[in-house]
Order: structure tokens, then C-alpha cells, then sequence
């Protein structure tokens, strides 16, 4: 359990946050550049002096009213920040043993860390020679090798282009499934928050507009998170039963629907997430015959509001248990007479699975 | 070269030894701090630093004097505590010479230290590293080249003062008399063979020991592109 209450004046504007983060999973920081994410995670290793309080599991890192501050060095952190920063005097393995030697009796085996992210051919080389992904992934089996008790993100992917992204990203998705380490993950990347994250807490200017399970805070239309083209529903699902004819899989979403999608080569039985962008959602009155629609879903609609576009509209469905997001213009909203309460099925286009 | 000539020699280079490791000491806190620091005194502290470049040095051998001597405030104290009077002793050379080669040492750690990015430094502290450990284990091996560059330029500066030492130390053989002195003495003597003895030696060493930093800060730049 992370608790932190966090006030610092900014240029702009005053941040002033009180966090409840639980003690596993990966929490996201969302929110646009120059909301005080960055300022939040670095008050939490102690790099930055905010007013306030910061716990881990009820150890004590800072409380200005009993005039406790513990220097970052003696935080059980890891850190990874976006530009890496290797030490350039040392190779691969001098950067690993540099954590693991001052870690005193928690010291951590480095095997498996190397394992885990993958870098054993690169023990021997030079930070400088190595390409943007590997930087990041030495850095964070770097963060790992200091045998931390809270592992702290800010934007680790942010400096990679979509291929180093792609290179990174299931390495940070093996991190929570193998560890059960906490991680506080700052972004303003919508797509890897949806990926990565298990808990939400929206920023804006310093302060937190939402906070809560990913798939609710992402299922309200009240948010920045609704509009744009990442908007949508993040739904656990178990892959249910395989159709080697077709190549497709059924994923069992709660107690009460499914949906078809590719085979993504997994074993039934395998947790996954899913992903319905509200863009890739329609809505219609009756069951639709003739489509070439695989997944049609029977729910109730919740809420109508407004998206950015004065054309397009924000439809919330409740389909069984769980909500889902489907962006319509708001002519068809209004030939459907869709408002609270009344019955629609929904279409869903694109099923985006993630590990 | 005469007996009086190699003490002189060897006077230098005890002169110069001692002065850049005194220098090391006081001015690697002095260049960190000026690399770090958002203090408003910051230009002050580097001008008072910088100030040996542009003085000429028996402005500052004259002050120094007044300072140090039997009536100025340091020279009262040093008297006071039993240490004697550093004009015209091996210490009062000491003394001038790290203040007046201090920019040759403070600037080039200066620019060392500001090479180090601040992300470094801190990615060390989230790995347990406590300040001083930070300063042994990134700072020094980061730094390298530039106390190198530090202790070359400043024990190459101090073997080539004269007007301070002129002014400080005087020309006493074997205390104070170092090589410029002596070869000042040689050419006021006519005696000009033994003035291009030393003379050219010093040609000779000043030229060993800038082709010898020209080769060693080419690493330099490469240390500190790959910290960037």
C-alpha cells in the first residue's frame, strides 16, 4: 500500500495530490505533459521536496509533522526514467552489480533479472553501444537488481520509436505477471496505460480528477480519457475455448458474454485483457442479420454524453456486468432514441487482446 | 648547470607538486559547488576564482604582501598561532601559488562536474548510493579527464609564475628562488648560456606537457558525450 499527500507550489499552479495506491499491480499516473505526474513519482523516491506525506506498507519516508525525511538512498526504490541513464563508465554488468552491491541483506540473485529482461548477451557491453530498447531494459533490470520494494516508472517508453516500444513492452507486461512488485508507472500514453495498468489516477494541473480500477475510470465519459482516439474499454476475459477452423478464439468476458477474436497462440485457461475502443463499437435496435459482425453483445444503454466533436456522441452500455464505451454520431443517437434504460446490442469491429 | 641552478629546479617542482595537490583538495568542492549551485553568489564566487587570469600578478603579489605581512590581518594571525611570516618563505609561496593557478584547477573540474548529468547522479542515489558514494563511484571515474587536465594545467601555471613569486617569495637561494626567478637573476648577470639552459628546458617541458593534455582530452570528449 503506497499512501502519499503531496502539496508543492508549481509555475502554474499548486499540486496538491493524496494517493492510496494498493501494493500490487501497476498503477498508472495518467494525465497531459506538465500536469505534476513527473513531480508526484520523483516526491516518491525523495528526489523532489514536496510538502506532505509518503508510506510504503506503513514504513514511514517522509512526514513533515514529525520531521521524518528518508534520503532517496535509502528508499527501497527502483527508478527507471525515460533517457535510461546508464552509467556510461561502466558496461551492462557494472551498472547490474553497481544496485546489486549496495543492496545489503536483501540482495537479489541477478540471473534471473537478466533473464527476465532478456539481456544476457549484453552483459559485456558498453551503455553506449547499446540501442535505445536495450538501454531501457538494462535500466530497468538495473532498477530491479536494487532489490526494490516499489519499482517507480516515468515514462520508460517515451524516448523509443514504435518498433523500441514494441521491443520494450512485453518485458514491462512479464514484470507484474513474474513479481509481485508494485509499480507506479507515470505516462500520457492512453495505449500503454491500457495495456500496463490495473489502477488509474487521472492529473490535471496538480490535481486528481479520477482515480480507481482501470476498467472504470476508463468506462467514464466524464473524462479527458473518453475523448481522442484512445478512447474505450480496458475488460478482463479468460481465453475460453479455441475454433482451429477459423482460427479464433473464445474469450469468456465476466459471468455472462464473450467475444470471438484471432488466435493470439495462447493456452484456454490464459487471463487476458481486452481492449474495445469506443470508435470500433456500434449500436443498434435489433440484432442485425446479414453482417459480417462476429461479436454482438446484448446490453442496456447507461449514459449519453457529448465527445469533442459537436457531431459525435459517447454511448455507455452495460453489457452483463461490464461497461462498455461506443462513440456514434449523435444523429444516429438520436434515430436510435437511445437514452438510459433502453435496450441495444452492440457491435463490436475490433477485439484488441493483450497479454 | 650549477648547484644553486638544481635547487632551483628542484624547488619548482616542489613548489608545483605541492600547490596543484592543495589545489585538488580546495578546489574540487569550490568547482562542484560552482557547477551546481543556483545561488545567487555563483558570479561572484567565479569571478573572485577568475581573477588571476586577468590581474597582473604583482597586483596580486602586492595585496597578497599586505595581506600576509607582519601588519595585515593574515599575517597577524599566522603570527598569533606561531606559525611566523609567510612572506619570503617556502610556505608563503605555497600559499600565493594556489591562489593565483586556482582558475587553472577550478575551471576545467568545473566543466567536469557540469558534464555529469544531474539524472546520472540521481539514478545512482535511487541504487543506494549515499553522497559520498556517489562522488567515489560517478563523479570521479566520470570526472577523470578533467582532474587530469586540472593537475596538469595547474602544476604547469605554477612552474611559470615569476611575478608573484617575485613579489611573495623574493630570491632567496633555496627557499624561494624558483626557475623564473633564477633565470631573471641569470639574464640581469649577463650570464646568458646558463639563462638558455633553463630557459630552454622550460620551452622544452611546457611543450611536453601541453602536447601530453592535448592527447589526453581527446578522451575527454568522448567521456562526456557518453554521459550525455
Amino acid at each position: 500500500m503506497i499512501e502519499a499527500r503531496l502539496r508543492l507550489p508549481r509555475a502554474d499552479f499548486l499540486l496538491d495530490v493524496e494517493l492510496a495506491l494498493p501494493g500490487q499491480g501497476v498503477s498508472a499516473l495518467f494525465g497531459p505533459s506538465g500536469c505534476g505526474k513527473t513531480t508526484v513519482l520523483r516526491a516518491l523516491a525523495g528526489l523532489e521536496r514536496a510538502a506532505g506525506r509518503v508510506a510504503l506498507d506503513g514504513e514511514v519516508w517522509q512526514d513533515d509533522a514529525r520531521g521524518i525525511f528518508v534520503p532517496t538512498h535509502r528508499r527501497a526504490i527502483g527508478y527507471v526514467i525515460q533517457e535510461a541513464a546508464l552509467f556510461p563508465h561502466l558496461d551492462v554488468r557494472g551498472n547490474l552489480d553497481y544496485a546489486r552491491r549496495r543492496t545489503g541483506a536483501a540482495r537479489v540473485a541477478l540471473d534471473p533479472v537478466v533473464e527476465l529482461l532478456g539481456i544476457g548477451a549484453l552483459m559485456a557491453r558498453r551503455s553506449d553501444t547499446l540501442s535505445g530498447g536495450e538501454r531501457q531494459r538494462v535500466a530497468i533490470a538495473r532498477a530491479l537488481a536494487a532489490a526494490p520494494r516499489l519499482l517507480l516508472m516515468d515514462e520508460p517508453l517515451a524516448a523509443l520509436d514504435a518498433a523500441r516500444k514494441a521491443e520494450v513492452l512485453p518485458y514491462l507486461e512479464r514484470l507484474h505477471r513474474e513479481l509481485a512488485l508494485p509499480i507506479v508507472y507515470v505516462s500520457h500514453a492512453i495505449d500503454e496505460v491500457a495495456r500496463l495498468a490495473h489502477q488509474l489516477v487521472l492529473l490535471e494541473r496538480g490535481r486528481i480528477v479520477a482515480a480507481g480500477a482501470l476498467c472504470e475510470v476508463m468506462a467514464r465519459l466524464d473524462l479527458p480519457t473518453a475523448r481522442g482516439e484512445g478512447a474505450g474499454v480496458v475488460l478482463d476475459a479468460t481465453l475460453a475455448e479455441r475454433d482451429a477452423q477459423w482460427q479464433l478464439v473464445r474469450l469468456q468476458v465476466g459471468a455472462d458474454f464473450s467475444l470471438w477474436a484471432r488466435d493470439p497462440g495462447l493456452p484456454p485457461g490464459r487471463a487476458l485483457r481486452v481492449r474495445l475502443l469506443a470508435r470500433d463499437l456500434s449500436l443498434a435496435c435489433e440484432p442485425q442479420q446479414g453482417t459480417s459482425i462476429g461479436n454482438q453483445l446484448q446490453g442496456v444503454v447507461e449514459s449519453v454524453a457529448d465527445d469533442e466533436h459537436p457531431a459525435l456522441a459517447l454511448v455507455r452500455v452495460r453489457v452483463g456486468a461490464s461497461p462498455v464505451v461506443a462513440r456514434l454520431t449523435r444523429r444516429s443517437a438520436h434515430a436510435l432514441q437511445l437514452a438510459p434504460g433502453a435496450p441495444v446490442w452492440v457491435q463490436v469491429k475490433t477485439v484488441a487482446l493483450m497479454e | 648547470m650549477t648547484p644553486e641552478d638544481w635547487s632551483a629546479v628542484r624547488l619548482t617542482a616542489q613548489l608545483a607538486a605541492l600547490t596543484t595537490l592543495l589545489l585538488l583538495i580546495v578546489g574540487t568542492p569550490i568547482g562542484w559547488w560552482l557547477a551546481r549551485t543556483r545561488s545567487r553568489f555563483k558570479p561572484l564566487v567565479a569571478s573572485l576564482v577568475t581573477m588571476p587570469l586577468v590581474l597582473p600578478p604583482s597586483v596580486m603579489g602586492f595585496y597578497l604582501l599586505l595581506l600576509l605581512g607582519p601588519q595585515g590581518p593574515v599575517g597577524q594571525l599566522t603570527q598569533a598561532l606561531g606559525l611566523g611570516r609567510l612572506p619570503f618563505s617556502f610556505a608563503g609561496l605555497v600559499v600565493a601559488s594556489v591562489l593565483y593557478s586556482m582558475p587553472f584547477v577550478v575551471q576545467p573540474l568545473q566543466q567536469a562536474f557540469e558534464a555529469i548529468p544531474e539524472r546520472t547522479l540521481e539514478a545512482a542515489a535511487t541504487l543506494r548510493a549515499g553522497p559520498w558514494d556517489r562522488f567515489f563511484s560517478v563523479v570521479l571515474p566520470l570526472a577523470r579527464p578533467g582532474f587530469l587536465t586540472a593537475s596538469v594545467l595547474g602544476f604547469a601555471h605554477t612552474v611559470g609564475e615569476f611575478g608573484v613569486v617575485l613579489m611573495i617569495g623574493g630570491n632567496i637561494p633555496g627557499v624561494t628562488r624558483v626557475l623564473s626567478v633564477a633565470i631573471y637573476g641569470h639574464v640581469e648577470a649577463l650570464e646568458f648560456e646558463a639563462a638558455h639552459r633553463l630557459a630552454a628546458g622550460m620551452v622544452v617541458f611546457a611543450m611536453v606537457v601541453l602536447v601530453a593534455l592535448y592527447m589526453l582530452s581527446r578522451p575527454t570528449g568522448r567521456a562526456a558525450q557518453a554521459a550525455r
